[in-house]
């Protein structure tokens, strides 16, 4: 297997894009990502999308963007696993570039949910859970999400103001991100008094609805050096699955998927979690964070409130979480999120992430995830 | 729409709440599997589930998917059956004070929601207090 590095990064502006469409939304991006990395040829391309037909009535993606890209006839896929598409569009081109398949491959993520009402946006979201046996009986994600929280309240203490303090850290985070959705600091009484959605969690403990689009160029990293960019490498790569039905999870309060997919990444680094130095994940509702830190194993089974009460993953704490605003500050458009968590790292590891920089940061994680848990998709990168 | 067959075809599950019992583990697979999670078999028996249990976890849908728009607040759990099978459905006759991890719960046969003003009604299981 090749050594793979990314060497071109981009993203733009997220939010409600009612002006752009799904085409120009991605195409902005993969042009930012190419001109980047400087290269003048794409091998191959890697697109993550959820759901490009339920929100916009559009299929046979890859192709349409590969076209408006002006890169006919590059060959172009499309993957999905729900949330976790980007992650999975990433691992699918680094497992390209390392097999020696191609060379110079784009991974790009993207999501256009405003086409559609909020109601057909929540309908389009809710195909990621079990559609006979939860969704038929009234669920949706953030009712997923609290029925989690409601477990982990029960089990280990976790408190209603622990889970407003993921939202008000990542806000905090995400008020230094200019290309955040919601770049603004908001407080723990804003979050306990918004409206709520499915008890206990409250509007400003899940994500938004997003347009937008990520994407990075791979290419092997003995070619990376003749680059104008310093490259980041991804030295680890992990997937993996669990039930999508919550009901037949057999622990409510963990996150199977997204341990296992942690420890194979780590192990193919070769590193441990504790030589870590920042980490994007999937905070798609507060509990989530919470219950992710604990997969991951930055805290103890059930320790993942008391962690943020204690600033552990505060942008200046031993373990940073989230420091571009996490999916509740920057959005979520749900097939780009995946993507943007590495342009993030690469930003934080090029010591080009500006007013959130952690610094000094050589090693950073990425921690997507489908669903309640059903898929997860984990990176580690690099750079010397 | 789906067409009816897609209903349909789980009425054993919704109406009659058959399971499969794996015959080489003690593993009740609901929905029915053709391979068990648990040790890779793939005979089943049938099996009826339990039609009582205690809730895991619940939640109140207070933004609801556009079918159950009339029925919101409402709210839905998971339970653990007495014969250890988890399953998720709405809690109902019952006060949102009154929700609590670990409260008896049992299966009651309901309607559950209306493919618009003529479509297919779909039935099911809640659940109620014991």
């Amino acid at each position: 297997m090749r050594d793979v590095a990314i060497i071109g990064v981009g993203m733009t502006k997220w939010g409600e894009l009612w002006d752009k469409s799904l085409r120009t939304i991605f195409t902005e991006t993969a042009l930012l990502a190419i001109d980047d990395a400087g290269v003048d040829r794409i091998d191959s391309m890697v697109v993550g999308c959820m759901s490009s037909g339920l929100f916009t009535g559009q299929e046979h993606l890859a192709s349409l963007l590969a076209d408006y890209l002006g890169r006919t006839p590059v060959p172009a896929a499309r993957v999905e696993s729900a949330c976790s598409s980007g992650g999975l569009a990433l691992r699918q081109g680094f497992i390209e570039v390392a097999s020696g398949m191609s060379d110079i491959v784009l991974v790009g993520g993207v999501e256009k949910m405003t086409d559609v009402t909020g109601c057909e946006a929540t309908y389009a979201l809710g195909t990621a859970a079990d559609q006979d046996y939860e969704g038929f009986h009234g669920l949706t994600f953030p009712g997923l999400y609290a029925m989690m929280a409601v477990a982990h309240m029960h089990r280990y203490g976790t408190t209603r103001e622990q889970l407003a303090l993921v939202a008000v850290k990542n806000h905090d985070n995400g008020s230094r991100n200019p290309l955040a959705q919601f770049p603004f600091k908001i407080t723990v009484d804003g979050v306990l008094s918004s409206v709520l959605v499915a008890d206990p969690l409250r509007i400003l403990d899940c994500s938004p609805i997003t347009d937008g689009a990520a994407a990075v160029i791979l290419c092997p990293a003995e070619m990376a050096g003749k680059l104008k960019k310093p490259a980041v490498r991804i030295t680890g790569s992990g997937q993996a699955t669990d039930t999508i039905a919550l009901s037949s999870r057999q622990d409510l309060t963990w996150l199977e998927s997204t341990h296992i997919a942690s420890q194979k990444a780590l192990a193919m680094a070769g590193r441990k979690i504790g030589d870590i130095d920042l980490f994007e994940v999937h905070d798609c509702f507060t509990i989530a964070e919470i219950m992710v830190t604990e997969a991951l194993g930055l805290v103890e089974k059930g320790a993942g409130g008391r962690a943020v009460e204690e600033g552990l993953t505060a942008r200046d704490g031993r373990f940073p979480v989230n420091p571009s605003g996490g999916l509740k500050a920057k959005g979520h458009p749900v097939g780009a999120t995946g993507v943007a968590q590495a342009v993030e790292i690469v930003k934080q590891l090029r010591g080009e992430a500006g007013d959130r920089q952690i610094k000094g940061a050589k090693r950073g994680l990425a921690q997507n995830m489908g669903g309640t848990g059903g898929s997860s998709v984990v990176h580690v990168f690099e750079t010397e | 729409m789906p067409t009816p067959s897609r209903d349909w075809r789980e009425f054993p599950q919704r109406y009659r709440l058959e399971a499969g019992a794996c015959q080489a583990c003690d593993f009740v697979a609901f929905p029915l599997r053709l391979v068990c999670p648990k040790c890779g078999g793939r005979e089943f028996v049938p099996a009826k589930l339990a039609e009582a249990g205690r809730l895991l976890t619940y939640t109140i849908i207070r933004v609801p998917p556009e079918p159950f728009e009339d029925q919101a607040p409402y709210a839905v759990g998971i339970a653990e059956l007495d014969d250890g099978v988890k399953l998720t459905a709405q809690v109902v006759d019952c006060d949102f004070d009154a929700l609590a991890v670990g409260m008896r719960v049992r299966l009651e046969f309901r309607k559950l929601s209306e493919d618009g003003a003529a479509g297919v009604i779909h039935y099911g299981y809640k659940f109620v207090p014991e």
